[in-house]
């Protein structure tokens, strides 16, 4: 029996932390590519701590919901879901390269499957770009825009900065935008000065964040000049000093999200059939008549 | 708020208040999936090896027979005879069928679904004639309603046990367990609720028709891992983690919390406990103590489910007493008549209870009424909000 688990930060405060893991949630169920999908929260429950008590399967896959590797995916999560031997050179990684480590939680004395954050697979780098179709509503964007990841700077990881310049360098590779750029909230190049970094007239602005909270919902939009003050809401695009920005939004609330936790346990043996054809098809952006 | 619910052990006997003797169990016809299930059940089995159920066993001989063997009577029968000798014995068969075939191994699932109907204490017939009546549990704020159908199969109703007695039709119906999620995501009032367990689950919703599976799905989604850790405390093995040991275990923001900790009593703790824990805060039944040798003062409730460990809603507060409390405190002076000093204890008082919704707007009678509080705030506040007109940093005079 093979079970999925994915593992998100949650919020006490805000229920739209947990939605995007719900929903990624429920469309891997519906490919009936696991017997079981269960999720748990450091903030909500079940918490890390008991979730595995709640998993019925043998063959156990771990994926954490998270951006990039560091202190979650590297010490809380392993700590909490109670990984016997875990250290972070069971990873072998770079700060990017992640994929998974087989141990044995203590909770329920059987192995799981523990694989890298979302945020830095490939796969991620798909999630971006059909993002920015999502919030142009185009299949095709790309031409005559530009694009700006944007995540914290090291201030807060070291990885975070890592996993925004991966993504942003594979997609400039592709050729499809006009311009590609990474931008940081506390370091340069900063998001604060979006367009100066661009020549583009439009610009998709793609945060590198899990799920909509306040980083994506106040800070981005008002460092970046959307609003004055969150509250007062701002279009998409909205017109900052000549430039139109198209704000995303959390990337981590694009259903082709899903896509990339399938792909983190495919990593790691499990047995997908065609589930991973099926979430690319049932999430992809409508093209129009 | 709906007032707890009571320990489910006590509370949630079977109420079918089946006659002690000679219960009638309701006609059960054997559905051919039941049949088919025992069929292969036989297949999976050498020769002469038992399938088992109450009253009753059912081998295969070594020509291909099947061997009834009821009490002292065996009798070697052909499939027909054997459907027609299992057809008679229809709840048992079918009893054993839905914890076997449907329910399944699953520790805590099958324990729950089992504990719901006392499949362990009850015989079948017991059973039967009392999930024909209906038989109902409370586990948190949960009325959990069992019955059976003239197929054996079981069914039940979860709704908020406020909504005891309330026909289906007047509430929102659901079938799928994980509709539940919207069910617990805010209290009455449109508020977030940070903890599943907490008192202020919504009603007005039923699931008026799940299978047993999705039973214990609904009730994983409304009080996540409750019956896995009810389970592991009924075998025995509930691994609790002290208070001291879990704040021994946090790191980065939330490091500070050990410090808290200074091997000068528990005191503080049980302030925690009496905050977070009470029943009126929290339906899990609080099991975790100071440390394995110090137990906290106050009562850990009543919950038919137990806490194994502070919460992330306790550690997260306690981060924010972990500071304030490293403050010193100081000598303040300020004059309250003596129904002003009651006054803001009432005022305390209302909002620890979470009772200020509840104070009528004239009702000045109560302490914290809102135009008694303004009167007081335009009374003893200055201009910088400071209470009695003393700065609260001394310096700031």
């Amino acid at each position: 029996m093979q079970s999925l688990v994915i593992v998100a930060h949650g919020s006490h405060l805000n229920p739209e932390s947990s939605a995007p893991t719900y929903d990624h949630a429920d469309t891997i169920r519906a490919t009936g590519a696991f017997d079981e999908v269960r999720t748990g929260f450091w903030k909500e429950e079940p918490h890390f701590r008991e979730v595995l008590r709640t998993v019925e399967g043998d063959e156990i896959y771990v994926v954490p919901l998270f951006v990039s590797e560091g202190y979650f995916t590297e010490q809380v999560i392993p700590r909490e879901l109670r990984l016997a031997g875990w250290d972070v050179s069971e990873w072998d990684s770079d700060g990017l390269s992640a994929d998974q480590a087989t141990l044995v939680a203590e909770d329920i004395d059987r192995e799981v499957h523990y694989c890298g954050p979302v945020g830095t697979h490939r796969a991620m780098t798909d999630v971006i770009v059909r993002r920015a179709e999502s919030v142009t509503d185009d299949p095709d964007v790309g031409e005559g825009f530009g694009l700006a990841v944007v995540g914290h700077g090291t201030e807060r990881n070291e990885n975070s900065a890592k996993a925004i310049e991966y993504h942003a360098d594979r997609i400039a590779e592709r050729d499809r935008f006009d311009e590609v750029k990474a931008l940081y909230m506390d370091e340069d190049p900063e998001v604060d000065d979006l367009p100066e970094h661009f020549e583009s007239d439009d610009v998709v602005l793609v945060p590198l964040f899990i799920a909509d909270g306040y980083h994506t919902q106040e800070d981005i939009p008002e460092d970046v000049g959307l609003c004055e003050d969150h509250t007062e809401g701002y279009d998409v695009p909205e017109t900052v000093d000549g430039t139109r920005i198209w704000y995303a939004g959390a990337v981590g609330t694009e259903p082709l999200m899903a896509d990339v936790v399938l792909e983190r346990a495919a990593d790691a043996g499990a047995d997908l059939g065609t589930a991973l054809d099926d979430v690319r098809e049932t999430t992809r952006v409508a093209t129009g008549d | 708020m709906a007032e707890p619910t009571s320990d489910a052990t006590d509370e949630g006997e079977a109420s079918g208040d089946a006659p002690e003797t000679d219960p009638e169990a309701p006609e059960i016809d054997l559905p051919a999936d039941a049949f088919d299930a025992v069929l292969d059940a036989l297949d999976d089995r050498d020769p002469g090896e038992p399938l088992r159920f109450e009253g009753f066993s059912v081998e295969r001989d070594d020509e291909g027979e099947y061997v009834l063997a009821d009490g002292d009577s065996s009798t070697p029968l052909d499939e027909r005879d054997l459907h027609e000798e299992l057809s008679e014995r229809a709840p048992a068969v079918t009893d054993w069928y839905a914890f076997e075939r449907v329910v399944g191994e699953f520790g805590p699932r099958r324990a729950f679904l089992r504990w719901i109907e006392d499949a362990d204490g009850e015989t079948v017939a017991t059973r039967y004639a009392a999930l024909a009546e209906g038989i109902e549990r409370a586990w948190g704020e949960l009325k959990i309603t069992a019955t059976v159908t003239d197929r054996g199969e079981r069914r039940y109703d979860v709704r908020h046990a406020d909504d005891a007695g309330v026909p289906v039709d007047e509430l929102e119906a659901h079938e799928d367990p994980l509709d539940a999620r919207k069910l617990v995501t805010y209290d009455e009032k449109g508020r977030y609720r940070p903890l599943k367990t907490a008192p202020s689950l919504a009603g007005g919703w039923v699931f008026p028709d799940l299978g047993p599976r999705d039973l214990y799905e609904t009730v994983e989604t409304i009080y996540p891992a409750t019956v896995a850790n009810w389970h592991r405390e009924r075998e025995g093995g509930l691994d609790v983690t002290h208070w001291r040991e879990t704040m021994e275990r946090q790191s980065g923001i939330y490091g500070v919390v050990k410090t808290w900790d200074r091997g000068e009593g528990h005191e503080h703790v049980n302030w925690v406990a009496e905050a977070c824990c009470d029943d009126s805060q929290c339906l899990k039944r609080r099991e975790w103590e100071y440390d394995d040798e110090t137990d906290l003062d106050v009562d850990g409730g009543d919950g038919a489910f137990p806490c194994r460990e502070p919460c992330s809603v306790v550690v997260s507060a306690a981060r924010k007493w972990t500071r304030l409390e490293s403050e010193q405190p100081r000598t303040y002076e300020f004059d309250l008549t003596p129904s002003e000093k009651e006054q803001v204890e009432a005022i305390i008082d209302a909002v620890a209870d979470g009772r200020i919704d509840e104070i009528r707007e004239a009702d000045t009678k109560e302490g914290a009424n809102r135009y008694r509080t303004r009167f007081l705030r335009a009374k003893l506040f200055d201009d910088e909000g400071n209470l009695g007109g003393v700065p609260t940093e001394p310096d700031e005079e």
